[in-house]
């Protein structure tokens, strides 16, 4: 049974980790995880296929700084609003880890895509699969797993799902 | 053009001779997207279907598209490779609903009919009738042959591990198809090593699909439009490379070997994508490993008109797969893979240098954005053209990639086979 603070905790977590991907303040977004922390987005087939293949595998926070700097830099792209609409989190487990805690946790999202001049549609749905430690700056995220329903990518992704 | 002249005449003309302006009605028009799918993926050129190691199992199954139908590619019992259409023969059904499986048979829930998996009827339910108090009622008339009532077989090629199919059994040879300059690279992929599947990605863009081919036999885009080649010299007017085509000019290879990157101010100077001080914080992204079987170039991209392209960009590997939905619209769906002897630092080695390609990928992101743009003028302004005068207006296979030569070939023969 995990206690309240706990849960509460990781409601936060949640809830700062989308206001941050809708508010398009990318330079946040690195500080959600610990230094060898891993970000995966990866279609339902592939991860239910067991194939490894992923739309976007960061396995560090440095390759997630180069995932911003892409973002902010690199890549041309029609902009767009994006807004996280997250489940309340399930805590599928709480084991003793090296650094302290290892929190595992699990909620849907569903992220709503506006462009300039269009409707605003369902853009990506899916369930993050977390594994998140306690540190000395609050919960952060070792791994965060976005394994989406989607079947079709309307044409790109470019921001953090 | 006069404020008079019709922004959409009913039966636009292309006058001028040779292929360096394209009318922008090419990718607009419902009557040549049918005309497209009728000459170029159901008759006479082999489509993509997908990769043997796919299905390596007796019964294994898997979907795919020819054009816009639905097909499914099978591994027989007797382990032969079969496609057939996946339309019920009796009330035309899409009747495969997964995408993947095994089984030993077909069937369609509707009626029951049931296929063998080389797309023969085996048998229909109440065939001689139903008996009922000493009579029998209805069943199939006499003349009724299973055998007339098979799935549509599709001709099939393989060749390295690699599933094409044609609708046409009239259809030239696979390598003749190809060309033997085409076939050398399609060969340097799939040299016969078992081949292992990473995944999928899937993304649907909203343009013509000609647009993707063109996008991979135009050279001249990725140092511009891509800061990771240009700054990195992964791709870019620099680099040592060749383009070469088939005879007919359908098919292309671009190859190319990396260059140092950095500044070559003729190549730069002024271009917005380009970054001098950009550094990656973490270089696996950009571990590049020479691998034998590249023999040289560090990027080899294969188009086959219509349906497929094959990426090699460094360590990683895929087919991307053009499954067109309507004049604006296409599927693109790609196949990640390395090989069965890949030593476990290579197999990561491809499944981070993904992250370069596909529809969040660093690198082909904005492949996809782009087409949709160019989708977007075409529909608001059908009559202007596009201009293909890089390096001249002459088609022909060169030692360098600035020049939009490959375009020029691939329009070249649409306009004879579309006699357009
Ligand atoms: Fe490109």
């Amino acid at each position: 049974m995990v206690d309240f603070q706990t849960y509460y905790a990781v409601l936060n977590l949640y809830s700062d980790y989308a206001r941050v991907c809708d508010s398009a303040d990318w330079d946040k977004w690195p500080e959600f995880f610990v230094e060898e922390g891993i970000y995966r987005l990866q279609p339902r087939e592939n991860f239910e296929q067991n194939l490894p293949l992923c739309l976007l595998a960061l396995e560090s926070k440095a390759m997630i700084r180069d995932r911003v700097y892409g973002v902010k830099e690199t890549l041309y792209y029609d902009p767009y609003y994006q807004r996280h609409i997250v489940g309340i989190p399930s805590i599928l487990s709480i084991e003793p880890h090296e650094q302290g805690e290892r929190i595992r946790a699990e909620a849907n999202y569903v992220v709503v895509r506006t462009k300039l001049d269009a409707e605003s549609t369902v853009f990506n749905a899916g369930y993050y699969r977390d594994e998140i430690i306690r540190t000395a700056a609050g919960l952060k995220f070792l791994s965060r797993l976005c394994i989406y329903d989607s079947e079709m990518i309307p044409n790109s992704i470019i921001y953090p799902i | 053009m006069s404020a008079s002249e019709s922004i959409f005449p009913p039966n636009p003309q292309w006058t001028e001779a040779g292929t360096s302006q394209v009318p922008f009605w090419a990718y607009t028009r419902d009557d040549l997207h049918q005309r497209e799918l009728e000459r170029l993926f159901y008759s006479k050129h082999w489509c993509y279907i997908g990769l043997e190691a796919e299905i390596p199992n007796p019964g294994d199954f898997r979907r795919s598209v020819v054009g816009e139908r639905s097909v499914i590619m099978v591994r027989d019992m007797d382990g032969n490779i079969n496609v057939v259409e996946n339309v019920c023969a009796h009330r035309g059904l899409r009747f495969c609903r997964e995408r993947q499986g095994n089984q030993k048979d077909f069937f369609c829930p509707y009626h029951q009919w049931n296929y063998s998996l080389k797309g023969d009827l085996q048998g229909v339910p109440f065939r001689r009738g139903v008996k009922q108090e000493g009579k029998i009622n209805g069943g199939m008339p006499k003349d009724f042959k299973l055998e007339e009532h098979g799935l549509t077989k599709l001709k099939v090629a393989t060749r390295g591990g690699v599933v094409f199919a044609s609708f046409d059994h009239g259809i030239e040879s696979f390598e003749d198809f190809l060309g033997s300059t085409i076939l050398h690279y399609f060969d340097r992929v799939f040299n016969g090593r078992q081949l292992k599947v990473l995944g999928y990605r899937r993304q649907r863009i909203p343009g013509n699909w000609k647009l993707m081919q063109e996008n991979i036999k135009d050279p001249y885009h990725p140092g511009l439009l891509h800061t990771w080649f240009s700054t990195f010299g992964l791709w870019r007017a620099d680099n040592k490379s060749e383009l070469k085509m088939d005879e007919q000019f359908r098919h292309a290879a671009m190859i190319s070997t990396r260059g140092k990157g950095g500044k070559n101010e003729e190549v730069v100077s002024g271009v917005d994508s380009f970054k001098e001080t950009m550094q990656l914080n973490d270089a696996r992204l950009l571990d590049i490993v020479p691998e034998p079987w590249w023999e040289g170039p560090t990027a080899v991209m294969t188009t086959i008109f219509p349906s497929v392209i094959i990426q090699q960009q460094v360590n990683s590997v895929s087919t991307r797969h053009i499954q067109p939905n309507g004049h604006g619209s296409f599927d693109f769906v790609w196949t990640h893979f390395g090989f069965a002897d890949d030593t476990p630092e290579m197999h990561q080695r491809r499944l981070i240098q993904a992250n370069l390609f596909g529809p969040a990928g660093f690198v082909s992101a904005d492949d996809g954005e782009v087409i949709e743009w160019s989708q977007e003028g075409f529909e608001q302004s059908p009559t202007k053209h596009t201009v293909l005068e890089m390096g001249g207006h002459e088609i022909g296979n060169t030692e360098h990639m600035v020049t939009e030569t490959l375009i020029r070939g691939m329009y070249a023969y649409w306009r004879k086979v579309m006699e357009v």
